[in-house]
């Protein structure tokens, strides 16, 4: 009986083993070489890190779910590089903890959307998308204006971003809550610090043009600002031949 | 030794397809051996009257 | 249902949902001001209700011994409700956030309202409670059975069904505060997914010990499935989840992946919890209630085994077809493309033995509604493992990808699929778990098939219609070879077909409410077995007599 019993385990344990066995060497296979990629991943000495702010801002985008319906990957297709701009490059999300490539386009791809409308419009279009532009199907967000920005555990984000790889240097997680003052208030003293620690190019504006509080709106505009900015390797690389760029 | 980026590239490109054949023979031959058959006959005939109470 | 845990077990129950309390209010003390400490709140309130319920039943005496001759199906009951409330919840969200992309003013001027929020609330709620709790109820249910061995105790099961609804409520409850990790079908954060961990191993466990308590030596293949499932997850759900909290006591925390190895891992855990929960355990459900409704065995148990290791080795490569023409190295989008092709061989051996073993049951397909509502889920298993692969070829995906076309195929699956086949298994399970000749209304169940068929076509087909406009005009060029329509006009010319999407989820939606109806007044009102076969209604332990339930379906 014993006998019986042990062979019975032993079988249904053995078709465990056999699934783990089976599935998993699919994607150690597929997966490993991923991990030693930085070796393919195109250098950039020049890629800065979120400030504060900016990472901020990220947050409130993850929450609200914007990478539900859009994507920051502009795709090595023809018709993708004309309407958003140049494709989008490995190392241009090495700091993206987690990635938001997205995988839906309800709205367009956010890739390159820094730089392209001015604060104002955003602050507009996120109030009330339908009065910038009369078909679209974005949900309002006026609340991100009347919230003040959570500043106060920023260490604590830009520290654990550390712990996964990002080279945040003592100074910017010390200074984490108050750069991102900083950032949003040109005049204050605190804006100077800012330059200082994540380069003269950074964004130091009032971006929700109200200079008297940090709101998530401050936040979420400064990153989209800075989107597809973090570093120019995809504006200097040497154009593809056509073969390379695919689809028409 | 270093395993460095280009070989584990190369291991993935050439093992695969060879895991990928043994591996289906190995299935086949269980799925198709002789003596498993009768096994196969009990089992697949075997829920179609299964509410009477467990065994054990 | 208390009375029947032994003292022991009552015990044990006792103390573990008072530890659980502790825990919520060590989080709600520690994350006061933080979405954890509100989390927090949520598992002291369910860990005290719970408590409350062993407490009203713990006086009671020990159950008879007598219930050991019988299978344990308590549980099961709850896990098929439980399954029907999340369908309900899930879907009703579905149709929400469908109208809010016809209609953006359709909600409240409020942050939980607001689209992005809803709409992981809908995909956890049908994905994780409806599926998830469908799965386990027909795994405890199919186990049982074809060990012929009742559980082992009867504690785990009740962890396992408990455990895993509180990962879903705070899932779900935190997306409604602003608590994601924003990766695809795996949003609820660290101590949340921690939790997961716990409930999934011992429900490991509690399916190891009870294959160990059967008789015969080989294992029926419908288990295999479900252990795939089971097993596969776990791993997908540790490796997918890496990540570094902010502090112990804030809900926030940082992917320990980042850029294109996120990307990876994220389209691995994705595509693969398409396979193993989607796939592997709803086809586990099919190879167990799809013979038993139509009382003929599996037409090919061998081509069973084929298409089950094919399944579990091919879909782990396949992952990466989501991110064709991406930052992702070329070599690793054609190896995923390459495998998604393949997988169309194992995936349409397991359609094909479905409908191969109904030859010869046709007659019983037109007149019982449930065994049909399982024959038509095969079909769109066929049609949508055809349309994966075909969306996994690089040319093809560079049209349809980031489209409506991807949502058309998604649901294409999710409600032809895996919700037709679980209404099916339902529908053949709630008789014998409830002791009834057959269910309240069978012309219900018929009213539940057309509203559940016509509601998938009617998405289905809108979805490709739009997707492929959309991906057309996205691309389009005029004469003077620039892009010809601006992003916009092609959000305008979605409208009609965002309506139709609609008014589809609004068919399934009623389908659903119409069968929960159904399966509420089966348990109250249809005549019950005891009555027609009072004699038989001892259980045997030889076998040798006929089974009462299948003589009474």
């Amino acid at each position: 009986m014993f006998g019986l019993h042990y062979n019975l385990e032993r079988r249904s344990i053995g078709l465990a083993v056999a699934i783990i066995i089976v599935a998993s060497i699919g994607g150690l296979v597929e997966i490993a070489p991923l991990f030693t990629i930085d070796e393919t991943v195109e250098e950039d000495p020049d890629m800065r890190v979120y400030t504060p702010l900016e990472l901020a801002g990220r947050n409130i985008y993850i929450s609200e779910g914007c990478y539900a319906c859009h994507s920051q990957m502009v795709r090595t297709l023809r018709d993708e590089v004309e309407r958003y701009g140049p494709y989008s490059l490995a190392v241009e999300s090495q700091y993206d903890h987690p990635m938001l490539w997205g995988s839906k386009r309800t709205g367009p791809d956010l890739a390159r959307v820094g730089g392209k409308y001015s604060d104002a419009w955003h602050v507009a279009h996120l109030e009330d998308p339908r009065a910038v532009v009369p078909q679209s199907v974005m949900p309002s967000y006026s609340w991100l204006s009347r919230n003040e920005l959570d500043r106060e555990d920023l260490d604590k984000h830009l520290a654990a971003m550390r712990k996964v790889g990002v080279p945040y240097s003592d100074a910017m997680i010390e200074n984490a809550p108050e750069d991102a003052y900083g950032q949003a208030n040109p005049d204050s003293s605190r804006a100077g610090g800012v330059a200082e620690r994540y380069g003269e190019e950074t964004n130091i504006r009032s971006f929700d043009g109200d200079p008297e509080r940090v709101t998530e709106m401050d936040a979420l505009v400064a990153y989209l600002q800075i989107l597809g900015r973090l570093t120019d390797a995809a504006e200097d690389q040497p154009a593809l031949d056509d073969s390379e760029l695919e689809g028409e | 030794m270093e395993i460095d980026h280009g070989t584990l590239v190369a291991f993935a490109k050439s093992f695969g397809l060879f895991y990928l054949m043994v591996f289906f023979a190995v299935v086949l031959v269980y799925a198709c051996w002789p003596s498993n058959r009768d096994r196969f006959d009990r089992a697949k005939k075997s829920i179609l009257n299964d509410e009477d109470g467990p065994c054990r | 249902m208390i009375s029947q845990l032994t003292k022991g077990e009552r015990q044990l129950a006792l103390v573990i949902s008072i530890a659980v309390a502790f825990l919520g209010l060590a989080m709600a003390g520690g994350g006061f001001g933080n979405p954890l400490g509100f989390h927090g709140f949520i598992v002291l309130l369910f860990a005290l209700g719970v408590t409350f319920l062993i407490l009203s039943g713990y006086f009671a005496p020990e159950p008879s011994p007598e219930r050991l001759k019988r299978y344990y199906d308590d549980p099961i009951k709850v896990g098929v409700i439980l399954s029907l409330i999340w369908g309900v919840i899930g879907m009703f969200m579905g149709v929400w956030v469908a109208a809010l992309l016809a209609w953006p003013e359709m909600t409240f001027d409020a942050a939980w309202a607001s689209f992005g929020r809803l709409r992981p609330v809908h995909t956890t709620g049908v994905i994780f409670g409806f599926g998830g709790n469908a799965l386990i109820a027909t795994s405890f249910h199919v186990m049982q059975r074809t060990s012929r061995a009742r559980m082992p105790d009867q504690f785990s099961p009740w962890f396992v069904l408990l455990g895993y609804n509180l990962f879903c409520l705070l899932a779900v409850s935190g997306y409604f505060i602003g608590v994601t990790q924003s990766k695809e079908y795996a949003e609820p954060e660290w101590y949340a997914d921690i939790w997961l961990v716990v409930v999934w191993v011992t429900y490991l466990v509690l399916y190891m010990r009870t294959l160990a308590r059967r008789q015969e030596p080989h294992i029926y293949v419908a288990n295999w499935y479900y252990l795939a499932f089971i097993l596969v997850v776990a791993m997908l759900h540790i490796v997918n989840n890496l990540a570094i909290p902010i502090s112990l006591t804030a809900a926030k925390s940082y992917s320990a992946f980042s850029g294109v190895q996120d990307a990876m891992t994220q389209w691995w855990y994705g595509h693969n919890a398409v396979a193993f929960f989607l796939t592997a355990g709803f086809l586990g459900m099919m190879y167990y209630y799809l013979p038993k409704r139509a009382e003929r065995p599996i037409f090919s148990y061998r081509l069973s085994i084929v298409s089950f290791w094919g399944i579990t080795f091919l879909y782990m490569w396949a992952g990466s077809h989501h991110l064709h023409y991406t930052a992702l190295p070329h070599w690793v989008q054609t190896l995923g493309m390459t495998f998604s092709v393949m997988l169309l061989v194992p995936s349409w051996a397991s359609a094909a033995n479905a409908l191969l073993t109904l030859n010869g049951a046709w007659h019983k397909v037109r007149d019982d509604a449930t065994l049909r509502f399982m024959m038509v889920a095969a079909v769109f298993y066929g049609i949508s493992t055809f349309e994966g692969s075909f969306l996994a070829i690089r040319p093809v995906n560079s049209l349809s990808h980031y489209t409506d076309w991807t949502v058309g195929h998604v649901h294409a699956g999710a409600l032809g699929w895996v919700a037709l086949i679980t209404f099916g298994a339902i529908y053949t399970l709630a008789p014998i778990l409830w002791k009834r000749q057959r269910m309240y209304s069978p012309a219900l169940v018929e009213v539940h098939f057309w509203l559940a068929l016509a509601g998938t076509l009617v998405y289905v087909f809108a979805m490709w219609n739009s997707g492929i406009i959309q991906g057309l005009m996205w691309r389009t060029y005029n004469e003077s070879g620039t892009l010809a329509y601006s992003f916009v006009e092609s959000v305008e010319a979605m409208h009609p077909y965002y309506i139709a999407r609609t008014a589809g989820g609004l068919l399934f939606l009623a389908g659903i409410v119409v069968g929960f109806y159904n399966i509420l007044m089966t348990i109250r009102r249809a005549p019950s077995l005891e009555a027609s076969a009072a004699k038989q209604d001892e259980p045997v332990t030889s076998g040798a007599a006929p089974s009462p339930v299948s003589a009474g379906e």
